[in-house]
């Protein structure tokens, strides 16, 4: 795989460093740990700090969603690797403003190590810490063991919904409330179509012949659940509504927010495809679709595919993902 | 059999050697079940290490463990990081102040990291994880010191049932970690984390032997 690098070891500091100086009038690196980007802007007194954050590799996810209405900071790890425990508790004390501050990434057993050690020793320094792992993807276990599921691209939506609510001022307990409905309303489904690769191995992820696809990828390059034959845009948006429908079922009158996520090299013109589909067979249930995404949010590096996100919303969670939001890689008017 | 601050930096220093001469071959299992750096990964950790020794200032070996611990987690992150990084520090806790070692410490050091890593990553045996090297090789370096056999004696034992254990992985379904959503098609498959495990516990023995 053909890649701009200076150096594989380098490639992580020398992206942060590009960002930052990129979008100063955003976001900057901590002196303390380089690793530790927050907002330019102190933090607001009294609102409540929204860390996300998990490897690298899933640009414009997470420091591309620092800003008003979305996070307040966000430590960097490795490519597809949890940050270190360093870094977190280095944003965690630059973002809190005496409300307390709240964890978000996705759930896996690295990064609810490494948060979790990172929450401890924030507790020790005073500062309070409360946890949301998102779990969105169906593909990745059953219904009776949801919270055995992984985080992908619906994690979008539920720090989105997240950072919305600690903008408008709730206190801690009421923004880990609703971050966590916003995860119990969001499921996601993906397929992948060509492999990714680590910049320090050079070599795919995992190998598809031209006419297949992976079906229930995850974000990092692991393969998905069960291979298949590649098939039409709308046969395979259809397999992925139906699998989001069947796990959490939507009905006439239900309005929902769509995302659909390029995984790093899906064209947009496919993106738009899947998007026309899955609205419609959202509309044909009488679903109505309140807000759509269409774009590249959470990627894989180069990974190509796509999945499509669905959260249920009730008037509270609408509020959520209207409010604006401005980012240097997402900006809601 | 007694060990100095510097034997003991050495036999971490072997490991790092070892874990780098392996990298292509764990990243390349960790492809099959996993993102496919798991070499990286532990090289990054090991390299890092082997740098924080050079210049360490750490006294007695309880020191020199709690730098491979810290120097450890904040190269690497990721899942090892965090479970590693709490082996060390549980085992650096008996190796407090001590600048020589003998062969009680070094096989409670070994024992307090496999439950350091066994409480941190909730894993049990059979969940095809790391676990499935550590936990037959603290038995048989148990049996073998029940035994009274030498300590580089024990630690070959130890090495041999780390290397069956992981072996074994091969037929093991994931329950646990980032391969457990594959689910039957990790089947086939060797765990990455068992793999450095027993690359781990051998090199260590190769240095215990060739300190003797």
């Amino acid at each position: 795989m053909k890649k701009l690098i200076n150096d594989p070891v380098a490639i992580v500091d020398e992206m942060i460093e590009g960002y930052t100086a990129a979008y100063s009038g955003y976001v900057r690196q901590l002196e303390q740990n380089r690793r530790s980007v927050v907002r330019a802007q102190p933090p607001r007194p009294g609102k409540v700090g929204v860390v996300i954050g998990g490897g690298s590799g899933h640009e414009p996810a997470f420091m591309g969603l620092i800003g008003q209405g979305f996070a307040d900071g966000v430590p960097v790890g490795n490519v597809f690797a949890s940050p270190p425990p360093d870094p977190i508790v280095e944003v965690t004390k630059a973002v809190d403003a005496g409300a307390g501050v709240l964890y978000m990434y996705g759930n896996y057993a690295g990064d609810c190590m490494n948060f979790d050690m990172a929450a401890e020793l924030a507790g020790m320094e005073g500062i309070r810490v409360e946890t949301v792992r998102v779990t969105d993807d169906v593909a990745s276990a059953p219904q009776d063991r949801a919270e055995r599921r992984r985080g992908i691209a619906g994690g979008f939506l539920v720090f989105k919904a997240a950072g919305a609510a600690a903008d408008l001022g709730l206190p801690l307990e009421e923004v880990v409330r609703v971050a966590t409905k916003a995860n119990d309303q969001t499921r996601t489904m993906g397929v992948a179509l060509s492999p990714c690769s680590v910049p320090q191995t050079g070599k795919p992820s995992f190998e598809l012949a031209e006419d297949e696809m992976e079906i229930g990828l995850g974000i990092h390059g692991e393969p998905g659940v069960e291979k298949g034959r590649l098939k039409s845009a709308d046969e395979v948006t259809d397999l992925l509504v139906t699998r989001i429908l069947e796990d959490m079922p939507l009905a006439a009158g239900d309005r929902a927010a769509v995302l659909v996520n390029g995984l790093g090299s899906t064209s947009y013109m496919e993106l738009f495809v899947v998007y026309r589909r899955a609205a419609s067979r959202l509309e044909e249930l009488g679903v109505q679709i309140s807000r759509s995404f269409v774009g590249e949010f959470v990627t894989s590096l180069e990974m190509g595919g796509c999945s499509i996100s669905v959260m249920k919303l009730d008037d509270e969670l609408q509020t959520m993902v209207d409010h604006p939001a401005d980012t240097p890689m997402y900006v809601q008017k | 059999m007694k060990l100095t601050v510097t034997e003991w930096k050495e036999l971490f220093c072997l490991i790092a050697e070892r874990i780098e001469e392996n990298k292509d071959r764990l990243s390349e299992l960790d492809r099959a079940v996993g993102d496919g750096d798991h070499g990286v990964t532990m090289s990054i950790g090991w390299q890092a290490i082997v740098k924080k020794l050079e210049e360490s200032q750490g006294a007695d070996c309880g020191a020199v463990c709690k730098e491979m611990a810290m120097t450890f987690l904040n190269a690497v992150g990721s899942s090892v990081g965090p479970l590693y990084a709490t082996a060390f520090l549980r085992g650096a806790s008996l190796l407090q102040g001590k600048e020589e070692l003998t062969e009680e410490d070094v096989v409670a050091f070994w024992q307090a990291a496999v439950s350091g890593i066994q409480e941190r990553g909730k894993a049990q045996i059979g969940d095809k994880t790391m676990l499935d090297a550590w936990l037959p090789a603290m038995q048989a370096l148990e049996q073998a010191r029940m035994q009274g056999r030498g300590l580089a004696e024990c630690m070959e034992e130890a090495a041999a049932a780390g290397e069956q254990g992981m072996k074994a992985t091969a037929l093991l379904v994931p329950q646990v970690g980032r391969s457990s959503r594959l689910g039957e098609r990790a089947v086939g498959h060797l765990d990455p984390g068992a793999a450095s495990a027993s690359i781990i516990l051998t090199a260590f023995a190769e240095g215990l032997r060739k300190t003797t």
